[in-house]
Parts: structure tokens; C-alpha cells; sequence
């Protein structure tokens, strides 16, 4: 099978049925996106395909044949990740960490895009990324600093 | 005895006390940091296990003929195959096979395990595995199980573990366990003019659900065994293991990478001794990962059954409480006794009595095993006496913050006979937090307000060391409380910048690892600030002190005329930087902590907070506005971690309090395996608004006066969440505050717990 992931055309052994996520950690060694789950409701094993964020434990690799993959690693170099890794951090936003790559590929489309501009907005688009230690609030504030939305908005719901 | 702590005197400075960013937080972004199932293992071979349908049975055979057909199937691993040696396990109580033998005894236990060269394999050959049993009656009710002449889920007497407390009294029956509060002041005449309340409540069983479910790597030889593991407790893991397998812990080495949460489900053992056995039968290195389903009956949080009642004056002063709980630990004791003892401890409340008689019993089901989870006990019961202490303030007409002003305990004075005395100010914490929900505004309907004061014993054991060394330049501090996500890294790193004067990013803590890490009991209990931070702190101390030591004799310069400010030594005519030397190691301890204290408690963590809630009289849907949390910590080494502790705490308060419950059918099989149908907290579930109160006393035994924190919002939060949906009109006894039960309660319905 021959996958374009983080802007390379890579051939490894592979079935179309195979979990895009398995295939990602155990062909391509990508280990970012995590499995935890695995039914399409945490948000841990988020990638983007052709730009749109998927959960990779419950999408076949055989529907990416044609499709750019992008993971953290790929995400990495780009000056919008410099600039959430100093928001993250300056806001201690995420603990175990075992989420935060899949709010981070949650989120890449949608500061692209604008697409956030209030409260709701985040709480709407974020809703489908699990953290389990933080309670959110780090994660809303980093997230309303990096997509300009005023504090006072991100203190109250 | 009594014996008061004076907290270490040291000026606040510069890096403890700061807001500094998390060590790791980049790697966790980047991806680059490396969990369990993220590590290599190329040679391994690949564990599924096969877990008991039915929650009891008698186990005739297992069929492996058809999975070892599968290709890439390199063994089918059954009881029978180890039983050339001892593998019944549990540190409280050694009760537990590695495999199920001739009885199964919960829906879930394991029956088989299939290794294969790869995952694919053996996933696809587990299904293959036929299982001949008998099904048996199972007993999945507590009152059922401790009913006279019930069927008993384990025969014989019980066996320590070897965390057992030396003197652990365990009885005949389910109720295995029992935890007794009871005294009888009788120092004035009794009044038979009383206010009492008396009811029956429950707590459901809920999953700690961290992200990352258990996984282990696991390597035997026949003189040394290696595992690296996802766990909280790498030191008892080490011991369990020496136990099980007969070798000196030496022998045994635990290696642990980023673990990706805990919150108590990777407390103790859990997956450990099964992969070591399966290791052992086939002599390659496997690994087992778990799947969700699978890690939601290896642990999960107690239900509970209790009925209280409690006793005042007409003139609102508390006068005696009686309770007796039932704690639901499945068909293993795990760390059941302890909850049970915790949950004891928070039945009888922060309040002056005269009299008191609490029993806590640990009751053996057929249903899967509870352990440790976040806030145990203070969660399960402080919402029960708080309420109690709400029905009391209404039936006399007191105010329901002028109650407890009227009735707290004070700082120093005894709340459970022969224990630490109260190291807190909670009258003060409660103020704090009744002022922030808008105490004494007027009422709204179907809109409530609760406020709740609580205390956990925390620390759990003064047994942590560590090591502080200069190495290259730089300093590296072992200590073997685990990072889990708290943030024990960064403050530990904290700590010695601190007290060696150097930049944080001067210093580094490496993983666990056994055989190179000192020892440390545990990260649970609140004790890796505490007790592991105090043990860092003087290992810092010693590592000063070893350096001017050296000086002074190399130098031969008297040690008096050499001076330390931060890391520079002063000597008469010259100065040096620590950091020039190396290598040299600093050891400290914190083994002798709590002196002369009986009780489990090394400091009270406190559980104080308010909420307020709408309640949706139609449809029964609670609503949370404001909540606010109180982190007592006497100080916060890192004041952005201990607001992210208590914030995720709030969260998860908010998730057991309204709707997270394990469901079981009636045979006892657990319906919700899976996040699809088990829901916790999402980004819709935030309340109005969450508020983390630290309030520095500096009157904890730990560094800087530092007392532990992140458990105590769950009593805390919990019961202000229950009193203030009962302010808001829907009395609960029973949790989680569905929509369906604050609905009966709303039309004043009977609610399962008064069936």
C-alpha cells in the first residue's frame, strides 16, 4: 500500500482494511496519534486527511490511498504548532498529555480557517477530544488565546 | 499521642511557589514522549486474553485446540499451565489467581491467553478458544452478600498480603473487612429532645478511566525478571512480583515511561503478574496492551450501601452519628480494605460529637474488582453526611453555613480519637467558598446552592527517598513517585532548583526505573508533593552539604568559613559554583515523617467546596453554575499545577456526581464497556464557571509547609453538588443524578436506595 503521510509517498505492507491509526504507529512508526477508545469518540487517534480531522482507530487505510495524511510529526515544523506549543505550555494545558496530540490536529484546521470566534465555538468543535485531567478550562484558555477570543468570554460559558 | 508539626522554616523564594511550565508539556505536544504502547517491541510477542462471559461459573476445560491452529499462535496459556508454582496474588489480601481455575468468579476474570507473533493473530485466535463451564449463581448485591447464610464468593480464611498493615483483623463471610469508628463521649447528661435524620444511600460503581488503558512489556529469566509498565506504584509492582515469583526484589526491575493517567487505576498491580506468568511459560518477552473494555474490569471505583443517621439538638449543636456502609469490592479485594477505612474516616465529618458509631464493611461480590480511584472513600461518603447535616440546619431553622460554623472542628483538635488532630483551617476554607456562590442572596427557584466540609487522610506512608546528584553540569533528581500527569516531575525539579539555587532547566528527573531509582511507596494518597517532595528537598540538602564538604577538605578550609547562597559556596578569599562539581550524590528521606501517630493520616487533604445547580423540574436535567474548589495545601510549589489538580478533579466530581455508572446486567456482565455507552465529561459538561482557591497556610509536613492536593474536591465537591440540587428542590440519596432519579425526586417518587 502506498500512503502519503507528513508529505511523503511511502509504500509499506499494509491491507485497505487495516485501521489507518495501526498503520500509522506500526508501518510508519508514527507514534502520536494514540489509541485509547477506539470507537470514534475520544479524539486521542486524531490525523488530518486532505486537511480534515478523522479518528484514525475507526478509518481504513485503503480510504487515504489518494489522500495527504498528516500527523503531529508532519505538523511539527509549521509556525501555527510553534505558536500552540508556547500557548499550551504557558498554560500548563494538558497533564498525562495522552490527549494532546489529537486536540492538536483537532484544532490545526480550525485556526486555519477561522473558524473559531466565541465560546461556543470551542466547546462545540472541541467536544470530540477527551482530557480526563485537566477539566478543560487550560485547554478553552489556551485555545481562546490562539484563536483571539476575549477572556472574558472563555471565563463563562 | 499528640504530636504537632512545625513546618520547616525557610524564606519563600524564588522557584518553588512559581507557576513555571511543566517539564514535559513539549514532548507531549510534539508527540515525542513515549507511553507503553508506544515502545518498540519488535521481538515481543503479542497477548490477548480471553476473559470469563459469565460473572460465576465452574470452570471444567478450556478448548485451545482450534486457536493454536491460527498461524503466527505460538501458545495458548491456561491456569493448569502454572501451576508449578503459587501465582495467587493482591498486596492486601493474596486472594486473586493469575488465571481462573476451577471457579470463576467474575464476568471478566481471565480464563486464557492466547501470544501469538503478532496482534492480528492473536486477536484472531482468542475467539477460537472454547470455554466448558457450569454457571453458578452469583452474588452481585451487597446486602445480598453479607445476608445470613449467604453464599460465600471465597472460602477459607483470608490470606495478607504483603502491604497487609501488620494486625489487620479480616472475618468469615463476604464482609471480610471491617473499619469501625466508635466512641461515646457521655460528658453530659443525654438530650431526649433530638432532631433526627436517618435515611439509605448508594453510590454507583464508576471507572477512574484514564486515557491510556494498563499495558505491560514483560521479560522473564530464570534468575531476573524485567517489566516495563504503565503503572503508578512501580516499587509495589517490583514486590509483588518478587512475591509471586520467589525472587529478592532485586532481582525485579520496573521500568516506567510516560504513563497516561491513573487517577488510581494503575495503583498497585494490575496487569503485571499475569504478563510475567504468560513471559514465564513461554520464555520470549510479550506484551499486553488492553483494550478498554478490557481495563474497565481490571478496576473501577466501589459501589456503596450505606444507611446514617444523625443526631442534633433542637438548638442545631450535632450530638451523635451512626452509620453503617457497605463497600462493594467485586470478587477481589484489591485495595477494598483501604477504601473501605477511608470511607469509615469520612462518614463521621469534621463536626464536635458526643457520640459515634460507624461500621465500614468490604464486601466480596461476583462482580468485577475495585480498587483505588481518586478521592475513595471522601467521595463515597462525605455527600451522605453532608446532606444530613443540611436536613439537620432545616429542621432546626439554622442557616446551613451557620450549622457548620456553629458545630466545625478547629485546628488542632482531634477528629478521630488517637489520630493527627485537625492541620487546617476549615471554617476559613468554608467561608472562602460560601461567599463565592453568593451565600445568604436570596433563593431562586429550582435553583440551589451547596456548600461542604470534609477531611481525607492523606500520605498514605512516610517511605519515600531520593536522590539528588550533579552530573555534567546539571543536577538529576530520582525519585520514584511516579509522574502519572500531576505534574510530580516538574515539582520535584522545583524543589531542588529551590534549594540548590539553579535554573529549573538545569534540573532533570529521569523515569522510574527500579534498579536505579530509590525506593518509593507509591503516587496515591496525595503524597508526591508531601512525602516524596520532602525526601527530594533534604536529598537537596545533603547534596549542598556533601559539596562543601568537599571543598573544605580539599581546600583545607575549615567547613565554618565556607557559606552557601544558592549555588555559590563563599569561602574567605574565592568562591565556587555547585554545579562544577560531580559527580556527587545527596540522599535524603522523609521514613520518619509522622512520629508517633497512629491512623493512617500524615496530613488531613482537605474537602471543602460550593456549587450551585438548576434543576429542570420537567425534565430532571441538573444544570452546574459556579463551582468553586478549595486547594489547602499550605503551599503551592507550583500554583499553576495545583489549579490544573483540582480543576481536573472538579471535572471528574462532575462526571460521578451526574451521570458516570457502571451497569451490570443481572447476571452481572457489565453493559457499558465502552466510551460509547460509558460517557464521561466532554467539553459540554463544564460548568458555569470553576474556581481553585489556594490557600497557603504553611502548616503541612511536607517541603516549604506543602501538603498534598487533587483528591480532596471530590468529597468536597460531590457533597456541595448533592446539597445544592437538594437546595434546588430534589432531594438525592442516590448517585449519579440522572435526570431519571432528580426527576422522582422532583414528583416525590421513592428513589432505589429507600426500596
Amino acid at each position: 500500500m502506498r500512503l502519503t503521510v507528513n508529505g511523503k509517498a511511502q509504500t509499506v505492507d499494509a491491507e485497505d482494511g487495516d485501521l489507518l491509526l495501526d498503520v500509522l504507529r506500526d508501518k510508519f512508526g508514527l507514534t502520536s496519534p494514540k489509541k485509547s477508545c477506539g470507537f470514534q469518540v475520544c479524539g486521542a487517534c486524531t490525523v488530518l486527511v486532505d486537511s480534515v480531522p478523522v479518528s484514525s482507530c475507526c478509518y481504513l487505510a485503503g480510504d487515504a490511498l489518494t489522500a495527504e495524511v498528516q500527523t503531529v510529526e508532519g505538523f511539527a515544523d509549521e509556525p501555527l504548532f510553534a505558536d500552540m506549543l508556547e500557548v499550551f505550555a504557558k498554560h500548563n494545558a494538558f497533564q498525562c498529555g495522552y490527549c494532546a496530540p489529537g486536540f492538536v490536529m483537532t484544532l490545526k484546521p480550525l485556526l486555519t480557517q477561522g473558524s473559531l470566534r466565541s465560546l461556543d465555538d470551542v466547546v462545540r468543535e472541541l467536544a470530540g477530544n477527551i482530557c480526563r485531567c485537566t477539566g478543560y478550562k487550560p485547554i478553552v484558555a489556551a485555545v481562546c488565546e490562539l484563536a483571539g477570543i476575549a477572556a472574558e468570554d472563555a471565563d463563562r460559558r | 499521642m499528640t504530636t504537632t508539626y512545625a513546618p520547616p522554616a525557610r524564606p519563600a523564594t524564588s522557584e518553588v511557589g512559581r507557576s513555571s511550565e511543566r517539564q514535559d508539556i513539549r514532548a507531549k505536544l510534539t508527540g515525542e514522549a513515549v507511553y507503553m504502547a508506544d515502545i518498540p517491541a519488535d521481538d515481543a510477542l503479542h497477548v490477548k486474553l480471553l476473559r470469563s462471559p459469565v460473572a460465576h461459573a465452574r470452570l471444567n476445560g478450556v478448548d485451545t485446540s482450534g486457536a493454536m491452529e491460527v498461524p503466527g499462535v505460538v501458545a495458548v496459556v491456561v491456569a493448569e499451565d502454572l501451576r508449578d508454582f503459587n501465582g495467587t496474588w493482591g498486596h492486601f489480601v493474596r486472594d486473586r489467581p493469575l488465571m481462573a481455575t476451577d471457579i470463576i468468579r467474575f464476568a471478566g476474570e481471565i480464563v486464557a491467553a492466547v501470544v501469538a507473533e503478532t496482534e492480528a493473530a492473536a486477536r484472531a485466535a482468542i475467539n477460537l478458544v472454547d470455554i466448558d463451564y457450569e454457571i453458578l449463581t452469583p452474588i452481585l448485591d451487597v446486602n445480598e452478600a453479607v445476608a445470613p447464610g449467604a453464599a460465600r464468593v471465597h472460602d477459607g480464611p483470608r490470606t495478607p498480603g504483603f502491604a497487609c498493615p501488620p494486625g489487620t483483623e479480616f472475618y468469615d463471610g463476604n464482609d471480610f473487612y471491617r473499619y469501625v469508628v466508635a466512641y461515646d463521649k457521655n460528658d453530659e447528661a443525654a438530650d431526649d429532645d433530638l432532631v433526627v435524620v436517618e435515611h439509605e444511600y448508594a453510590f454507583p460503581a464508576v471507572y477512574q478511566y484514564a486515557m491510556e488503558p494498563h499495558a505491560v512489556i514483560a521479560t522473564w529469566e530464570p534468575d531476573s525478571i524485567t517489566v516495563q509498565t504503565s503503572c503508578q506504584h512501580p516499587f509495589l509492582v517490583r514486590e509483588e512480583l518478587a512475591v509471586i515469583y520467589g525472587m529478592p526484589v532485586e532481582a525485579v526491575r520496573i521500568k516506567v515511561p510516560y504513563v497516561g493517567g491513573g487517577f488510581g487505576s494503575k495503583s498497585y498491580s494490575k496487569m503485571e503478574p499475569v504478563a510475567v506468568a504468560i513471559a514465564r511459560h513461554v520464555g520470549r518477552t510479550v506484551r499486553l496492551v488492553n483494550d478498554v473494555s478490557d481495563a474497565m474490569v481490571t478496576t473501577r471505583r466501589h459501589s456503596m450501601r450505606c444507611r446514617m443517621r444523625t443526631s442534633a439538638r433542637r438548638d442545631g449543636m450535632l450530638v451523635a452519628r451512626e452509620a453503617s456502609i457497605l463497600m462493594e469490592t467485586g470478587a477481589y479485594a484489591d485495595n477494598g480494605p483501604t477504601v473501605t477505612m477511608v470511607a469509615g474516616m469520612a462518614a463521621v465529618g469534621p463536626y464536635r460529637w458526643r457520640a459515634m458509631g460507624i461500621t465500614a464493611s468490604c464486601v466480596y461480590t461476583h462482580l468485577p474488582p475495585a480498587g483505588s480511584y481518586r478521592g475513595f472513600g471522601a467521595a463515597h461518603m462525605q455527600w451522605v453526611g453532608e446532606s444530613q447535616i443540611d436536613e439537620i440546619a432545616r429542621l432546626t431553622g439554622l442557616d446551613r453555613l451557620e450549622i457548620r460554623r456553629n458545630n466545625l472542628l478547629s485546628r488542632g483538635e482531634e477528629y478521630i480519637p488517637g489520630q493527627r488532630p485537625l492541620d487546617a483551617d476549615l471554617l476559613g476554607d468554608l467561608e472562602a467558598v460560601a461567599a463565592h456562590v453568593g451565600w445568604g442572596d436570596p433563593a431562586t427557584p429550582w435553583r440551589g446552592r451547596g456548600i461542604s466540609a470534609g477531611v481525607s487522610p492523606a500520605g498514605a506512608s512516610p517511605k519515600s527517598q531520593a536522590r539528588v546528584e550533579i552530573d555534567e553540569g546539571r543536577i538529576v533528581v530520582h525519585s520514584g513517585s511516579q509522574e502519572i500527569g500531576q505534574g510530580a516531575r516538574t515539582v520535584h525539579a522545583q524543589i531542588a532548583a529551590e534549594v540548590l539555587g539553579v535554573d529549573l532547566d538545569l534540573v532533570f528527573v529521569p523515569a522510574t526505573d527500579t534498579s536505579v531509582t530509590p525506593f518509593d511507596r507509591s503516587t496515591g494518597a496525595s503524597r508526591s508533593t508531601t512525602v516524596a517532595g520532602l525526601a527530594v528537598m533534604r536529598a537537596a540538602e545533603d547534596l549542598a552539604a556533601r559539596v562543601v564538604a568537599k571543598i573544605a577538605s580539599e581546600n583545607g578550609i575549615p567547613p565554618e568559613l565556607l557559606s552557601r547562597e544558592g549555588r555559590r559556596i563563599l569561602g574567605p578569599d574565592r568562591e565556587w559554583d555547585l554545579l562544577d562539581f560531580g559527580p556527587v550524590s545527596g540522599r535524603g528521606s522523609a521514613d520518619e515523617l509522622a512520629p508517633g501517630l497512629n491512623g493512617p493520616t500524615i496530613f488531613w487533604e482537605v474537602c471543602v467546596a460550593a456549587a450551585q445547580a438548576t434543576v429542570d423540574p420537567d425534565t430532571g436535567v441538573v444544570e452546574v453554575g459556579d463551582v468553586v474548589t478549595i486547594a489547602d495545601v499550605g503551599k503551592a510549589i507550583n500554583p499553576s499545577l495545583v489549579e490544573r489538580q483540582d480543576e481536573g478533579c472538579t471535572m471528574q466530581s462532575i462526571g460521578n456526581a451526574l451521570f458516570e455508572e457502571m451497569h451490570f446486567d443481572e447476571g452481572g456482565v457489565l453493559l457499558n464497556d465502552s466510551l460509547l455507552d460509558y460517557r464521561v465529561p466532554t467539553l459540554r459538561d463544564l460548568p458555569q464557571s470553576m474556581e481553585c482557591i489556594i490557600v497557603e497556610n504553611a502548616d503541612g509536613p511536607g517541603p516549604f509547609g506543602a501538603k498534598g492536593c487533587g483528591e480532596g474536591v471530590f468529597g468536597g465537591l460531590t457533597a456541595a453538588l448533592v446539597c445544592a440540587v437538594h437546595d434546588a428542590g430534589a432531594p438525592i440519596r442516590e448517585l449519579p443524578m440522572s435526570p431519571d432519579r432528580v426527576w422522582r425526586s422532583v414528583q416525590g417518587l421513592a428513589q432505589s436506595a429507600d426500596r
